[in-house]
């Protein structure tokens, strides 16, 4: 397989009043666990039910109600770690992480502070062909959601749907290895596509099931260098909590702006107070959450009602044995197998649909025509009516069945097209609808020899003019097309009338 | 480690408890008396011994991802002080 190699990207660099200032940032990703049930009980994770129906006692915090833990949950969280090459625990612990809100019944929420699951790994976020940034992952964390509160239905109430309140989610964890806004979305989107591959998250941001916290400091040039050889915190800023955020455009403004704040204390001589900052898309600003400060007290402690969690390297191994293929190896062996170019295979990589749409066309074919074919005509087609590719009207067995027919020199590339467009609307055996409809392009050279020799006798003014400007022989080549009912191969058309004309 | 006055009031708050000012100083006595029970089994040099978290010997139990459980509703709301529209309704939280 082909190895890919990066070098690192430049980090992002803030002009201040005074002087340079770069960025470090860390984030947290809470990614709801894709499963059919919740983490500690029985109730229904699916989304956009009746309010407060896909809850059980125990998710309402009723007395004397016991948590039990969903293994398939524990599995989806292993499965991550192992995605994103991290140390797996065989044992981990649940704590218990004490606060009082109303979307939250049971007073606390069931997290491991102490020992997660999954421990050190690593994401590679591509910033360009050659260039990545290596994003190391400190920890993942199982812990429960919590609920919905719903403001804008009454104006003295607040609504609480607890449909979510339980459901699975995992907190990955970064190191403070993000340069820059451009960087954190991209580490979001790799993070997201690892986990969309993977099945362990849906990666849905609009119904957030994928949402971030981003710390943001800000540092002089140097600085961050000397944190990274000694891992020593102080040599960096301060840093502010930015959180809940599930777009990635306001991931990036919020970053962009909490950046030039910080600077912009600095440089007046202030200090920047560690806190927990909301992001206002609205008024692109971020403001402090100063209502969520005390409540940092969070008293953790190990959660009584639950033993330890441990589990079997046999186990692990098991679904190490199961992994699919993951984004960076598909993308190597495209280009390794398909000669696809950097560009290309990012595309095709992007989503495991699309990724196994070409896969299943390109394989046994030339790689690059099928690319093309995937990427400019199926993508354009299916992007002009809104459509996705697993609602593609094509299948990849029809698509490729149109690439045959071109390999072959069956067709030429405009009947492709003609045919692309037929198969599109009306469906159909690709081959059975060129014969059918006469789709054939004619490279018997002797009948295209016929329609040249009789085009060239019946305009001699041309003939004139082609001989004193060999660019207008696209003249005859044009008509000769359109004599043979657009049948007639281009390449031999052109070879042919040069010939004839003796250009 | 004694638990001062203020301390006493500040656990209180965190867990939603009210005290009276009157009762605070026996509150953080009793709670005192408490940490000082635990720092006398803190003398127990237990280096080297596996935390227990359990008397019994059991693994942690196991449910399958199957939904066995919900669309109750009309049970989980009926505690609730104040319900609308299937929500449990709670004085205007403002973030």
């Amino acid at each position: 397989m082909l190895d890919l190699t990066y070098t690192a990207p430049t980090p992002k660099v803030i002009a201040g009043a005074r002087h340079d200032w770069e960025l470090v940032i860390g984030m947290e990703i809470h990614a709801q666990v894709s499963s059919n049930a919740k983490l500690f009980s029985g109730a229904s994770t699916a989304f956009g039910a009746e309010p407060n129906s896909n809850v059980s006692f125990v998710d309402c915090a009723m007395p004397g109600m016991l948590p039990v833990i969903n293994e398939f949950c524990v599995e989806q969280a292993v499965r991550t770690g192992l995605g994103l090459k991290a140390r797996i625990n065989l044992v981990s612990a649940f704590d218990r992480k004490n606060y009082f809100y109303p979307d939250l019944p049971q007073g606390y929420q069931i997290s491991q502070l102490y020992h997660p699951i999954v421990g050190e790994g690593e994401v590679i976020v591509e910033m360009g062909p050659g260039i990545a940034r290596r994003v190391r992952i400190e920890r993942i964390h199982l812990e429960q959601d919590a609920g919905k509160s719903i403001h804008d239905m009454d104006p003295n109430l607040s609504f609480v749907d607890f449909n979510r309140t339980g459901v699975a989610l995992m907190e990955i964890v970064s190191r403070p290895d993000i340069r820059g806004p451009e960087e954190a979305a991209a580490y979001v989107t790799k993070l997201r596509q690892i986990l969309r591959y993977l099945g362990t998250c849906d990666g849905n941001m609009q119904n957030g099931n994928l949402r971030a916290d981003v710390n943001v400091s800000v540092c002089r040039p140097g600085a961050y260098e000397k944190y990274q050889a000694t891992q020593d915190f102080s040599h960096l800023g301060t840093r502010c909590e930015i959180k809940n955020m599930n777009s990635m455009r306001f991931i990036q403004a919020a970053i962009e702006y909490e950046a030039r704040r910080q600077i912009a204390i600095l440089e007046d001589g202030g200090e920047v107070v560690q806190e927990t900052r909301l992001y206002d898309p609205d008024r692109n600003e971020t403001r402090s959450m100063r209502s969520k400060e005390e409540a940092h007290d969070y008293r953790y402690f190990p959660d009584p009602d639950l033993l330890p969690l441990e589990i079997e390297q046999a186990w692990v191994d098991d679904i190490a044995a199961r992994m699919p293929e993951l984004p960076d190896a598909k993308k190597a062996r495209f280009m390794a197998d398909y000669g696809l170019t950097d560009y290309d295979a990012n595309v095709l990589t992007a989503e495991l649909d699309a990724a196994n749409y070409f896969d299943a066309v390109a394989r046994g074919r030339d790689g690059k025509m099928a690319a093309n074919w995937v990427i400019n005509e199926l993508f354009g087609r299916l992007k002009k009516e809104g459509h996705d590719i697993s609602e593609s009207p094509v299948s990849a067995a029809q698509l490729g069945g149109i690439i045959d027919l071109i390999a072959a020199g069956t067709i030429s590339g405009k009947m492709a097209k003609d045919l692309f467009e037929i198969v599109y609307t009306e469906g159909g055996d690709p081959a059975q609808i060129a014969e059918a409809r006469g789709m054939k392009q004619v490279t018997d050279t002797a009948a295209i020899e016929a329609a040249v020799d009789e085009i060239i006798a019946a305009n001699p003014e041309q003939v004139a003019k082609s001989k004193a400007n060999p660019k207008l022989a696209g003249w005859f080549t044009g008509q000769v097309i359109k004599a043979t009912g657009g049948k007639a191969n281009p390449a031999t058309v052109n070879a042919l009338v040069a010939k004839k004309l003796g250009l | 480690m004694a638990i001062d006055i203020d301390t006493a009031r500040k656990v209180a708050r965190l867990a939603r408890i009210r005290v009276e000012d009157a009762d605070l100083p026996k509150l953080a006595e009793q709670l005192s008396g408490i940490l000082g029970f635990m720092e006398q089994l803190n003398e127990v040099d237990v280096t080297g011994v596996e935390p227990m978290v359990s008397v019994t010997p059991m693994r942690l139990k196991r449910r399958a991802d199957v939904v066995t459980d919900g669309n109750i509703q009309a049970q989980v709301l009926k505690n609730a002080p104040d319900a609308r529209e299937g929500f449990f309704a709670v004085p205007k939280v403002v973030e």
